[in-house]
């Protein structure tokens, strides 16, 4: 079986949490979908509560503390990314977004992202499209056509056959999908030199 | 080793009295400080430059000079010379000046600058940063080492029959320390030439600078110029000490917590732990500082940041009679035995000199 690995950022705040909720059955869903293609997907899962500070004080210091530095290097180099974010105030939460913010810009081109978003009704469920999927956009990632949202119904009416089931396997699916298409992901070397002395001096 | 101090020159209220120096106590101040360095037996004394508030240093030739008229021995260095938008016919003019006017005792450290608008209100482009870098200092390593020079680039009028004045001093160029913190283009550079590599390393975790330096080394080997442990290396330091080191965090603490750069961030103990900032006795700062040679090798050149943060003169003055008098003698005891006889000392106007007139006697 081919290796690949994905990471699954989660930015739902309470322990336990809807938004994780949603994040582990949607990394579920692509470990399968991903092994009917002959992939064994390595799943790490963020918790961005855990890295809050170190998110607040990278925006403020320049550098990232250690175990963010880990995270945002897991996220670098990632086959695939689940990204899953509670809708506060028409939109991703700052928690999510600060994360983005201190990402690289380029650490995120041409990855497979599968985006979804939890809230407490559907009436939510667009900002994934003018929020979540403008901001992959502009990091240059491939994001799978089908977004997952869930409200706080979801959980309910809708069984495990039901709708948000559907909408999971879907994203799911596209995902391993992209991933499949693809090499493993490279990571370039921030400190690799990429022309010689000679040609700058030109 | 040298030992010594670089400053950023900023102007900061003093959060523990509300204090916020004026421009003429801030300036006559760095003036006490950088001589009272050469007092407590220090090498070095390294000016940055900044074109913006809340720094005074715009001009820090006229300032270096200054400080050179009233001391005897201190070596005069920039933290940094902003190599991108200087024009580097005046670098080349102003610090050959200073050469002369110190005896030689200066030698310089290019960086790019880290304040966008400096290169639009200089009429530069903030994009093309590491080419600027990499053209202007190619001009001023030829005007130092070109009596005539004819030259045509991208960011600057052209040069026909252009003599920069003064001549360096005994035709010996003021030595060169790059810095950067992550570009390794700018690592290059100095690999290049053979000029040192200056890391600022109080902002970053160690792990980083220690890529940087080792990157610096193994370029500088590729270039002919000497083994990797033979480069040259300078690093930045950030200490605040006192006999207990509980007195020492405790009156640091609202410094730190309100400083520029890092303050309302991490605490004083994750920046600590993260970073080479000590906070504590003097000596775990000569054991911190030691540990420094554990991940970039020998190296030849340890600057302190002392006056900054809003901190007073007069704890600023203390500050360098405890680093002069019981950190820096025990550091260059024990640096000195540990570094092999191969590895060179930063290069002065001194060593410079004599190189030049070995190899004049080698070619006669």
């Amino acid at each position: 079986m081919k290796q690949r690995t994905l990471v699954v950022v989660s930015a739902g705040l309470s322990q336990p949490s809807s938004t994780r909720l949603l994040a582990d059955q949607l990394s579920a869903a692509a470990v399968t979908a991903a092994a009917e293609r002959g992939i064994e997907l390595h799943v790490r899962t963020i918790e961005l509560r855990d890295l809050a500070h170190d998110i607040m004080n990278h925006l403020l210091t320049g550098f990232p503390p250690v175990a963010l530095k880990e995270a945002l290097d897991a996220v670098a180099g990632a086959d695939g990314l689940i990204a899953v974010s509670p809708i506060f105030t028409a939109s991703y939460s700052g928690l999510f977004k600060s994360f983005f913010d201190v990402v690289d810009k380029d650490a995120l081109a041409d990855k497979p992202v599968l985006i979804a978003a939890t809230a407490g009704t559907a009436r939510h469920s667009l900002a994934l499209e003018h929020a979540l999927r403008p901001l992959f956009g502009y990091l240059r990632a491939v994001v799978v056509p089908t977004s997952v949202f869930a409200a706080s119904d979801d959980w309910g009416a809708d069984s495990s056959d039901g709708f948000l089931q559907t909408r999971i396997v879907r994203g799911a699916t596209e995902l391993a999908t992209e991933i499949d298409r693809r090499e493993p992901a490279t990571v370039a070397d921030p400190f690799a030199l990429t022309v010689s002395f000679e040609d700058l001096l030109k | 080793m040298q030992f010594g101090i670089f400053s950023v020159s900023d102007i900061t209220t003093d959060p523990t009295t509300g204090h916020t120096p004026s421009e003429a106590e801030r300036i006559k101040n760095i003036v006490t400080i950088a001589k009272h360095a050469e007092e407590v037996g220090l090498d070095v004394f390294a000016l940055g430059e900044h074109h913006n508030e809340p720094f005074f240093s715009s001009s820090p030739t006229t300032t270096l000079a200054y400080i050179a008229a009233q001391t005897e021995k201190l070596l005069l260095s920039t933290a940094t010379t902003l190599i991108t938008t200087n024009d580097p016919v005046k670098i080349a003019e102003d610090y050959a000046m200073l050469q002369h006017l110190s005896d030689g005792r200066v030698d310089l450290m290019m960086g790019r600058g880290n304040t966008g608008p400096v290169y639009p209100w200089f009429g530069k482009d903030i994009r093309a940063g590491i080419p600027l870098a990499i053209e202007n200092y190619s001009l001023l390593h030829k005007l130092w080492r070109e009596h005539v020079v004819d030259w045509q680039g991208k960011y600057r009028t052209p040069l026909q029959s252009f003599t920069s004045t003064p001549r360096p001093l005994d035709e010996v160029p003021p030595f060169v320390w790059h810095g950067s913190i992550r570009s390794p283009e700018i690592a290059e550079q100095a690999a290049f030439y053979g000029d040192g590599f200056f890391a600022n390393h109080i902002f970053w975790p160690a792990s980083h600078t220690q890529r940087m330096i080792e990157l610096y080394r193994q370029r500088f080997a590729h270039y002919g110029h000497g083994d990797p442990d033979q480069a040259i290396v300078g690093l930045g330091g950030q200490v605040f000490m006192r006999k207990n080191s509980q007195d020492a965090v405790k009156e640091f603490r609202p410094y730190f917590d309100n400083a520029p750069v890092y303050g309302h961030g991490p605490s004083m103990e994750d920046f600590t732990r993260e970073t080479p900032l000590t906070v504590g006795s003097p000596q775990q700062v000569i054991d911190r500082t030691l540990g420094f040679r554990d991940y970039v090798g020998d190296y030849q050149r340890q600057l302190f940041l002392m006056d900054h943060a809003g901190l007073p003169l007069k704890t600023v003055l203390e500050q360098l009679d405890i680093l002069g008098e019981e950190v820096v003698p025990v550091l260059r005891k024990e640096f000195a035995a540990l570094k092999p006889a191969h590895v060179p000392d930063a290069p002065t106007h001194a060593s410079l000199l004599a190189k030049k007139q070995a190899k004049e006697e080698v070619s006669a």
